[in-house]
């Protein structure tokens, strides 16, 4: 029972692991702000979900479960919130998503 | 166990500084800190184990709750900028 | 401290590094916020890693948000673009450069971090962890250190955050006559009312930053977090509240007055026990006379003077907001 609980558990924070770094990649790979808060959710979202679940394996039924519970909503809550308000404020700034007819520009300067 | 995922979050942190560093614009490096944060509410939550100390959690509830104030006054900032501007006024370049 | 932990401490003090290099390279001060709410991650973790929670918890409650909303106010005053410096300060960088290598040198003298035989855990670390338990009885020894044996040290640092806030307020003034005066509440164009889930979500998490602010603050003998941290976090609920609903909505919650009243009740508080002390026949601070029990007049003493420093720390943060925001609007 330990040794499944532990395999559970270890393959949720690997894979939560693998989350967070293609996330990571993806926000310095990604063409255009918009499509590196695509990659920057994923690490918020996926990568948070399955390290706190495997933390709270191990963390059995004890207090630090209800803990983790609570940051996991939270985080669930917060981020996404956090990601709508700042794509709001560049779109107030007047930021154009990146389209298909941009992409034959090559350099940066065209995102502002 | 938890020395895999701590890695792998500490290499997005560096990954998300790099970006925070770069920008270009100030939306790219508000994402980064946002990212940032929300990967050292992880990295603490798995450190807190690893050391056997849970009660330590406390703090990262902490980050978990007001990490995402600073956005909210980013989009203040933002707007109270376009309003007193009058006009649309375009994203600032470093 | 194992090998492995020592590896994560040195990658995190290199991100520090780079992350400040780039603070002191951009001449963009709202790029340098930016950073600098990384470089608080980064010292928070780094704090965590040598384990002191107490001291996490105070940067992170202080760095994660307030201190970004506080840049941020100040930075809607003046211009985003820091002015290059007209010549090569030459006189500052040598001076800089002198000081550095004294510290430096300074340094060999110093016992390798943790060492057990540096002159701090000889003595006054096993001294504190013992009387912790034998004269006051808290399991948080860091508690007890801060508000009991060094009550005076503490006392300081509550009448120095007293003072600035005091110091912002003279500079800044409170935004009383600007706000309250009669003005009439405009509805619609206060924070950030038209944006829909912001707003939605922040009146939810509100209450539940409130009670974990008060968590911290009542709970500060048994774990990490006490007064300051507790103060920090409540003035981020208020100042998310204002964020969300208007700077004039919040300041009717909660008037200029009570503010000030709270930045002055704080330290008043904090005073008054130590006056109860020296009347109730012991010392300045001395809580043990508090009560029949010697341990339980400490366990109030303790928990007395924490509220004194939540409160001056919470009106001062949120005194401070207000004064940047009133000027930012007008």
């Amino acid at each position: 029972m330990n040794i499944a609980i532990d395999i559970a558990s270890w393959v949720l924070l690997t894979l939560g692991g693998v989350n967070l770094l293609i996330g990571g990649i993806g926000v310095l790979r990604m063409p255009d702000f918009y499509t590196r808060m695509h990659a920057a959710s994923l690490t918020d979202s996926m990568g948070a979900i399955l390290v706190i679940l495997g933390i709270m394996l191990q963390a059995g039924l004890s207090l630090a479960t209800v803990k983790l519970g609570a940051i996991l909503a939270f985080l669930l809550l917060t981020s996404p919130t956090a990601a709508n308000a700042l794509a709001v404020s560049a779109l107030l700034a007047g930021m154009k998503p990146r389209t298909g007819d941009a992409v034959q520009r090559t350099n940066h300067e065209a995102d502002a | 166990m938890y020395y895999a995922v701590i890695v792998a979050t500490l290499v997005t942190m560096a990954l998300a500084l790099l970006r925070a560093v770069r920008g270009p614009t100030v939306y790219d490096r508000v994402l980064a800190v946002n990212m940032f944060g929300t990967k050292t509410v992880l990295l603490l939550a798995a450190l807190a184990f690893v050391f056997g100390r849970p009660d330590f959690l406390d703090l990262v509830l902490v980050y978990a709750l007001i990490n995402f104030i600073g956005v909210f006054a980013v989009l203040e900032f933002f707007r109270n900028r376009a309003t007193r501007a009058g006009e649309r006024q375009p994203a600032q370049h470093e | 401290m194992s090998t492995i932990t020592l590896l994560f401490s040195i990658f995190l003090l290199t991100l520090l590094m780079i992350t400040t290099m780039a603070i002191v390279r951009t001449r963009n001060l709202f790029v340098a916020v930016m950073l600098m709410g990384i470089a608080s991650l980064l010292i928070a973790a780094s704090f965590f890693l040598l384990d002191a929670a107490d001291v996490a918890l105070t940067e992170a409650a202080v760095g994660a948000g307030i201190s970004t909303v506080l840049f941020l106010g100040a930075l809607a005053l003046t211009s985003e673009r820091e002015r290059s410096p007209s010549s090569l300060p030459l006189l500052s960088l040598g001076i800089v450069a002198i000081v550095a290598l004294i510290v430096i040198y300074a340094t060999f003298d110093q016992p390798p971090l943790g060492s057990p035989s540096a002159p701090v855990q000889a003595h006054l670390t096993p001294w504190y962890i013992e009387s912790t338990r034998e004269l006051i009885d808290i399991p948080n020894v860091v508690t007890a250190v801060l508000a009991s044996f060094r009550g005076y040290d503490t006392l300081g640092e509550v009448i120095v955050v007293f003072t600035a806030g005091v110091g912002v307020l003279f500079l800044l003034g409170t935004g009383a006559s600007a706000s309250a005066a009669g003005a009439p509440l405009s509805e619609d164009n206060a924070g950030l009312r038209h944006y829909l889930i912001p707003r939605i979500l922040g009146r939810l998490l509100i209450p539940f930053i409130l009670l974990l602010g008060f968590y911290v603050q009542f709970h500060g003998e048994y774990s990490p977090g006490g007064g300051f941290q507790a103060g920090a976090i409540v003035a981020a609920s208020i100042i998310l509240y204002s964020l969300l609903e208007g700077e004039q909505r919040a300041l009717l919650v909660i008037p200029q007055g009570v503010l000030l009243a709270m930045m002055v009740g704080g330290v008043l508080l904090y005073g008054a026990v130590g006056v109860a002390g020296l009347v109730l026949g012991g010392n300045f601070l001395d809580y043990s006379v508090l009560d029949s029990d010697p341990v339980k007049g400490q366990q109030w003493g303790i928990l007395l003077i924490e509220i004194g420093i939540g409160i001056t720390v919470a009106g001062v943060l949120i005194s401070i907001f207000h004064a940047f925001a009133s000027r930012g609007a007008a």
